[in-house]
């Protein structure tokens, strides 16, 4: 069970296909990356970029058919969890591994008490009497930041307020004190005020208890603050992955330089026309030959619609799919210094 | 409230937007009710100006009324009491007759891309209907109006008889953007516009749009939550709560210093895309929930959620005053003299 190097999740070559009548899209082709204990990851990337259908893959949630992880492993604490038995998988989910999702109020069930969606999980994976779930739930509220818990545990879902609601969510996701915890776009649907307060609350309860976090956004503000490092994500595929600073300040990829320049910086800017990455994200399911990001990367050259880019490594921790990966790498931080 | 020169396109007076959700009837009284009549103050005396070619942000949190607002300026919801004014004529009192005329030069973009066009219409039709109900155009001749506006933003004119789902949703925001412009605008009201998008289409739409406006000197309400956004696309910002604006300023002087305790909680609330300046940022984390606007609280409305609050706050409505030249804020314990709040509180 126990692991030297102390890494809890690792993904290798990871391929989740979806049989459609438009063919078979490659959702997400060829993934691979460790977490260690304690470290937060970011995965950044567009709608459609294959972000949620791999950690929907490492929980085991994809619906099948259509879908199907056809290669790779899931190593999960030495547990691999691409061929566990579903029932086994069970264990796993919301005990050691739990998941937080954008929408918090498709994810609660509108007709039950949140103090019944609460006890549900500890009775089940901590073999909790009724007593001592009720009383969890209380002390997971409190904890989560929810003024009188002992009254609101009562409430429905409706009653409570959209930031409210996804701190409901939190505190179940940690009832258990999961191991791993996956947040796919938790503040999206939050304003920038209580996007605030999750951001903290998520920080200050992954260093109390050491949870390891994987934070799935497009928003680069959100991951820069968050993350020690962040994988990008374009058509299924890494596009790059670095360690958090070194990402920002020394990217090596066109398409994370475009990303980062098409954010609006209020600091420091003048009014001028926004950067902006022409045409949009390419249909997976007719991927071109080449890279895929080709036809809206500004440094296209022949051999980019040609031949499929290689995973370069830059340095111990930093690789980027591209011809000219070591190039740009050369460039952005030329640019920096 | 600022200069009064003669280029105000748009110009607000106390305007009000109630809802009256009912209550305090007999029923209510008699089934147990509270007995108080429930109005939610959406838009509560808001007084600003939008200069010919300007854009003005609008900002704040979701049910602060920044939407309603915008919707009363284009009389879609009923406007209660002040004056909505559009070059010297008050929409709120205008006949409809009159209004169908003004609705040529006062158009909307909306936020949901895939809500705001009708499936089962052709684009050409979407973008045709502006044209032929106000009949600029009929015949073929709707068709080439059309086409040259597909191509204004950015659409190919190949894709007339398509379909929106055919399309994606940065696309259909294009459409919708012809659509606002078929009838030659003066003024559009954007309301998040590109709140639906991806980062790297959302910075698509604000160039369209800011290269629109200089063409067609277009002018501009950007409504959004998106404070990196706004303060892009804008000259100038109104910051918004529960229904009235706490603080305007220019777009620049905004960021750099707001004066409002809510305007520095919102900004320092954003997340920067630069893990150093994370790192050693100081945030305002306001603690609570926006109140309900049905009876909103007393005095400010933020003095439930301010850092600063004193028991003044709870009993004195704070009035928007110009604290520094061209900077407005709606607080009672800054001024002229005083502008910084964390030093008036020590």
């Amino acid at each position: 069970m126990s692991n030297q190097n102390g890494t809890i999740l690792s993904v290798n070559d990871l391929k989740t296909y979806f049989q459609t009548e438009d063919g078979i899209v490659k959702a997400v082709d060829g993934i691979s990356f460790e977490l260690k204990k304690g470290e937060t990851l970011g995965i950044v990337g567009e709608s459609g970029s294959g972000k949620s259908v791999t950690n929907l893959s490492v929980m085991r949630l994809i619906p099948e058919p259509p879908g199907k992880i056809v290669n790779g492993d899931i190593v999960f604490d030495g547990i691999d969890v691409r061929t566990l038995p579903m029932e086994e998988v069970r264990h796993l989910r919301g005990k050691r591994m739990a998941m937080i999702f954008q929408d918090p109020m498709t994810s609660l069930n509108p007709f039950l008490k949140i103090s019944t969606q609460l006890m549900e999980v500890t009775q089940l994976h901590l073999g909790h009497s009724k007593r001592e779930a009720y009383d969890h739930a209380v002390d997971m509220l409190r904890t989560v930041g929810i003024p009188a818990p002992e009254k609101r545990v009562d409430n429905y879902p409706h009653e409570f307020s959209g930031g409210m609601r996804q701190r409901v969510m939190i505190a179940m996701a940690l009832s258990c004190k999961p191991e791993l915890l996956i947040a796919d776009e938790p503040t999206t649907a939050l304003d920038v005020t209580i996007q605030a307060q999750i951001l903290e609350l998520i920080k200050e309860l992954k260093s109390e208890q050491g949870t390891s976090v994987i934070f799935i956004t497009h928003d680069l503000g959100v991951v820069a603050g968050m993350t020690d490092k962040i994988i990008v994500m374009y058509a299924g595929k890494v596009f790059e992955s670095a360690p958090t600073g070194e990402l920002f300040k020394n990217p090596a990829n066109p398409y994370t330089k475009g990303l980062l320049k098409s954010v609006p910086d209020p600091a420091h800017e003048e009014g001028e026309d926004l950067y902006q990455i022409p045409g949009l994200p390419p249909d997976v399911a007719n991927l071109p030959p080449g890279c895929p990001f080709a036809e809206r990367c500004e440094r296209t050259e022949e051999i980019c619609t040609q031949e499929f880019p290689p995973f370069v490594q830059i340095n111990e921790n930093h690789h980027s799919l591209c011809h000219f990966a070591k190039e740009v790498h050369a460039e952005s931080a030329g640019g920096n210094a | 409230m600022s200069e009064t020169n003669g280029n105000n396109l748009i110009s607000l007076e106390d305007l009000k937007v109630y809802f009256d959700l009912g209550g305090g009837g007999f029923f209510d009284k008699i089934t147990g009710g509270s007995g108080e009549k429930r109005i939610v103050k959406a838009v509560d005396g808001v007084t600003f100006d939008i200069k010919e070619g300007e854009t003005l942000g609008l900002v704040g949190e979701s049910g602060c009324g920044k939407s309603t607002l915008g919707k009363a300026l284009l009389r879609l919801t009923p406007i209660t009491g002040g004056r909505a004014m559009y070059r010297g004529k008050d929409i709120a009192h205008l006949r409809d007759s009159d209004m169908r005329e003004q609705r040529k030069h006062l158009q909307m973009i909306f936020q949901d891309p895939y809500a705001s066009l009708n499936p089962r219409m052709t684009v050409g039709n979407i973008i045709g209907e502006p044209i032929r109900n106000f009949g600029l155009a009929d015949g073929k001749s709707v068709e080439k109006m059309v086409q040259d506006l597909m191509e204004t933003v950015g659409l190919s004119r190949r894709f007339i008889k398509r379909y929106p789902h055919e399309f994606s949703g940065g696309q259909r925001q294009r459409i919708g953007i012809a659509r606002a412009l078929a009838l030659d605008p003066e003024f559009i009201v954007a309301d998040e516009p590109i709140s639906a998008l991806d980062v790297s289409i959302q910075a698509q739409i604000m160039n369209l749009m800011n290269e629109l406006q200089k063409e067609k000197n277009l002018t501009y309400l950007f409504i959004s939550h998106d404070l990196r956004a706004v303060r892009h696309v804008s000259d100038r910002v109104a910051v918004m709560y529960l229904g009235e604006i706490v603080e305007l300023a220019e777009g620049k002087d905004i960021y750099s210093e707001p004066l409002h305790p809510y305007s520095k909680a919102l900004i320092s609330a954003v997340p920067v895309p630069d893990p150093e300046i994370e790192a050693e940022r100081r945030r305002v984390i306001l603690t609570g929930d926006v109140p309900s606007p049905i009876n909103p609280p007393t005095g400010c409305h933020f003095h439930t959620r301010c850092p600063y609050a004193i028991d003044d706050c709870k009993t004195t409505e704070p009035k928007l005053v110009e604290i520094k030249p061209r900077h407005y804020s709606s607080c009672i314990r800054i001024d002229a003299d005083n502008p910084n709040i964390e030093e008036v509180a020590g």
